[in-house]
């Protein structure tokens, strides 16, 4: 019985995570950029999700209207440059480089640079 | 004795950084509309599919735009500081319906009493979101040229009406 409870832990359990993509597929090109665009978005409720992903209301409309953009010729900047006039740079899941962003962008590297340099005069130093 | 004290330094400093982060609510977003035109919308009211408003509906007068909607838990808080402002006939209250159905929103109203001076019905969130909605209740104020002053989320308490809202009406009528 016990074997039998430990081995059910390790029993795969089937987890579905159905994708929310756009519904209306009248055009496969216009849908695939749509969907790119959708991937770059934040989905501003629920923080941490593209609106390609989240089943959020809000993230629902926002892929319509993505779509319907597209739809009115706008390319895939303009797209992006309008929800960004309305949402600000939080609506864009990776943070561009701009002079309140340097910090975030250049961080690694100077810690990588650091470690290297400590690295490189501990191992040098005579145990 | 440098190098013993460099471990120190750098926790506090990550200690002092993150107790900064600490005070800041990541739900508030940036206001990315302050000070810029309300955007162009062609909706109906929620009353009536045939009465279409458009964005000439907040110009021309300084005007309190509260996004609501009868699923808002959060809105039934707010709800008797609108009664209460709505007293005031001064004050243009515009309410946004979001993502809501007609019959909903009115029972909902019916129930509690409407506040506002006319309602814009959005079911599709296609004011909404090029109002940078992201959540209900928000109130948005907007000056006699159709500009957004300012943006409150969440529920509006007495203070923040009292404190925030009034000066601000003020300070746009005397412009």
């Amino acid at each position: 019985m016990r074997t039998f409870l430990i081995l059910l832990f390790f029993w795969p359990m089937p987890t579905f995570a159905q994708l929310a993509g756009p519904t209306v597929s009248a055009d496969p090109v216009l849908e695939d950029r749509a969907r790119e665009i959708a991937q770059s978005l934040r989905c501003v409720v629920c923080q941490n999700q593209s609106i390609d992903e989240s089943d959020a209301p809000l993230a629902q409309d926002m892929r319509k209207l993505v779509y319907s953009r597209l739809q009115d010729g706008d390319s895939n900047e303009d797209v992006i440059n309008f929800m960004r006039d309305k949402y600000g740079d939080y609506v864009l899941l990776k943070p561009p480089v701009q002079s309140n962003t340097y910090i975030l962008w250049v961080m690694p590297f100077l810690l990588l640079l650091g470690g290297l340099i400590w690295f490189l005069r501990a191992g040098r130093r005579p145990s | 004795m440098m190098r013993g004290l460099l471990p120190i330094i750098l926790f506090i400093g990550l200690g002092v950084a993150l107790a900064i982060s600490l005070t800041k609510d990541p739900r508030r977003l940036e206001a990315a509309l302050i000070d810029q035109p309300f955007p162009e919308f062609s909706l109906s009211t929620l009353d009536d599919p045939d009465t279409i408003l458009t964005e000439q509906t907040v110009k021309g007068q300084i005007s309190v735009v509260n996004v609501f909607g009868s699923w808002c838990v959060t809105c039934n808080v707010e709800h008797p500081i609108l009664m209460g402002i709505t007293k005031d006939e001064n004050i243009r209250l515009v309410g946004l319906n979001w993502r809501d159905g007609r019959e909903k929103a009115r029972t909902w109203l019916d129930k509690r009493g409407d506040p506002y001076d006319l309602i814009v019905f959005d079911p599709d969130s296609e004011l909404a979101i090029p109002l940078g909605v992201s959540g209900a209740p928000e109130t948005f104020v907007t000056d006699e040229s159709g500009r957004i002053r300012y943006k409150h989320s969440g529920a509006i308490s007495f203070e923040d009406w009292e404190k925030t809202f009034l000066p601000l009406l003020k300070k746009l009528e005397a412009e």
